[in-house]
């Protein structure tokens, strides 16, 4: 920048670091806190509401009945422990799947492979979610190629519902597990393996002793994504769940009929993953998301 | 580590059952994009191209192509602008309130799409109908740049966590002002982060679906929101398979992008 004007404007602002540090806040923070946390603070208040019987209006008058209504409610908690359920299940599958696989890219596989099996894993978590779910859609259908393959040995495909939905979540957030735990691997020195090794332990004492604690923070960084986008997910249950319910589809089913209700409603999956993340916090994943 | 040979061959199974696992339904996609019939058989009794051309007519898909290439523009733009401003401020300065900022940053991308989308929606309906802005392609760009902004966030953080502050230092030194080190020394620095992060921002506007139906107005259809709304029509199902064949072939580019950008942005911070 030449001239006059703008080296005292530069001046001026290099003698001011807070002035410098207020311009760089002020667009973001007018965006995050006021369009984002505003809007949720906004949801969250609108959850004390009520709604009119006969017309579906809100009516703005303060009450916790939309609270109590989803703790007492028998369906609305089988909805929310079964979200909570395939959330964990997710989580649990991904981390069983995705262990090996790492693994295998990280440390088994010859060096000059390891870049292109990254590649590999990358490519899928491009393809967009909405194809990925019909895909399994399309797999698990009726005479689709699941029963195919599995009618020589007599079985049958799962077909649309629970274990679908199950099935399709793990599917679709596997990357985001695989990819941590790689990088994970991949920085563990080997030093410390050789240093295991030379001090007598065999493979599986230095993977539960040496590996497993030191790459528990990505692994941790990836659960955050396959636990909170389960929790959340309703697209893919309407995709391949049948007639499943989660918390995520009645929320949805509620929205145009009873706005508060669904709010509160909507507390659920955010409370749960508040706690999930200020426990997953600790273990410094979040510092490698 | 010292695997044993039994070891290295159970993982080197398991490891390729999980590309099969990850590979097959892909495939499928593809291949069932040329499937002869109108309904879905399996096997597939005949290949054909005729459904590629008839999505390539497709009205509806290419109008649905455009809202989205418009949509993860202006998403992305917004986002690059709002996360470098949001990384400097936080990887070059200490303030109050730093921590919880970068945690507020990760939350759109945390919290289910459906809370951010009923809250956006509400939002919008009550403070911006009354202005006369009403649902529509800008409501949309406005709730995806808010949860692309941390994909450019930790993309820019990251380059400069490991760049330190010394050639800034240096060109002060040297008697370059403000603008002229952000020219000609931090903005080559932070270059191809701000690139990839831009890419990952597109690319997460393009596939989003769930903020999308809550804060487009009626009318505005973004690809997603046309596959779903077509998935279950057997009238539509041969255009649907033609562009998720598209898609998946598709997202091979970003990964080729992304690979020759930068080293951080491909294996380490993906989100």
């Amino acid at each position: 920048m030449s001239g006059t004007l703008g080296r005292r404007l530069a001046g001026s602002l290099h003698r001011r670091p807070r002035l410098r540090l207020s311009l760089l806040l002020s667009a973001p923070l007018l965006w995050l806190v006021l369009a984002y946390l505003g809007s949720l603070a906004a949801l969250f208040l609108s959850a004390f509401w009520t709604t009119d019987a006969f017309t579906s209006d809100v009516v703005k008058v303060w009450s916790t009945d939309n609270f109590r209504t989803v703790l007492t409610t028998d369906v609305y908690r089988d909805v929310a422990l079964r979200s909570v359920g395939v959330a964990v299940a997710v989580t649990v599958i991904d981390i069983v799947i995705a262990f090996p696989i790492a693994f295998y890219t990280a440390r088994v596989a010859a060096p000059r492979y390891r870049h292109l099996l990254v590649v590999a894993v990358l490519t899928p978590l491009w393809a967009s979610y909405l194809v990925k779910a019909y895909a399994w859609r399309i797999m698990l259908s009726e005479n689709g190629p699941l029963d195919w393959a599995l009618r020589p040995l007599g079985l049958d495909g799962p077909g649309y519902g629970l274990p679908a939905t199950i099935m399709v979540l793990a599917y679709l957030w596997l990357p985001y597990m695989i990819l941590p735990v790689h990088a994970g691997l991949e920085q563990l020195p080997a030093s410390l393996l050789d240093a295991s090794a030379d001090l007598g332990a065999r493979t599986w004492r230095t993977f539960r002793s040496v590996v497993l604690p030191m790459v528990l923070p990505s692994v941790a960084a990836g659960s955050v994504f396959t636990f909170s986008l389960s929790l959340g997910d309703y697209i893919a249950v309407q995709i391949v769940g049948g007639k499943t319910q989660l918390i995520g589809n009645v929320v949805y089913s509620n929205i145009t009929l009873d706005l508060p209700l669904a709010a509160a409603l909507g507390t659920v999956p955010v409370a749960v993953i508040v706690v999930y993340l200020l426990a997953m916090r600790r273990t410094g994943a979040l510092q490698s998301l | 580590m010292q695997l044993s040979r039994p070891a290295r061959i159970v993982l080197r199974v398991a490891a390729a059952l999980g590309f099969t696992v990850i590979y097959v339904p892909l495939l499928l996609v593809l291949l069932n994009s040329f499937n002869a019939a109108r309904g879905f058989g399996w096997p597939p009794s005949g290949l054909t191209l005729h459904w590629w051309a008839d999505a390539w007519h497709s009205s509806g898909a290419r109008s649905a192509l455009w809202t989205s290439v418009k949509a993860g523009l202006g998403a992305t733009a917004v986002s690059l602008v709002l996360g470098t401003l949001l990384a400097f401020a936080v990887s070059r300065y200490r303030f109050f309130g730093r921590e919880a900022l970068s945690f507020v940053v990760v939350l759109p991308i945390a919290l289910p799409g459906i809370v951010t989308g009923i809250a956006l929606n509400t939002a919008f309906r009550t403070v911006l109908e009354p202005l006369g802005v009403g649902l529509g392609l800008f409501t949309v760009v406005v709730g995806h740049a808010t949860f692309c902004v941390v994909v450019v966030f930790n993309n820019v953080v990251a380059r400069l966590r490991r760049t330190s502050g010394s050639y800034e230092e240096a060109a002060m030194d040297l008697g370059a002002d403000t603008f002229q080190v952000f020219r000609d020394i931090t903005f080559p620095l932070v270059r191809t982060a701000l690139l990839a992060g831009g890419l990952l921002a597109f690319a997460l506007s393009f596939d989003e679906i769930v903020v999308t139906t809550f804060t487009a107005g009626p009318g505005v259809q973004t690809l997603p929101v046309w596959i779903f709304g077509n998935m279950a029509r057997p009238q539509q199902a041969p255009v649907v398979n033609v562009v998720a064949a598209v898609l998946v072939a598709a997202s091979v580019i970003p990964v080729y992008l992304a690979q020759r950008l930068s080293a951080d942005s491909a294996a380490g911070g993906r989100i």
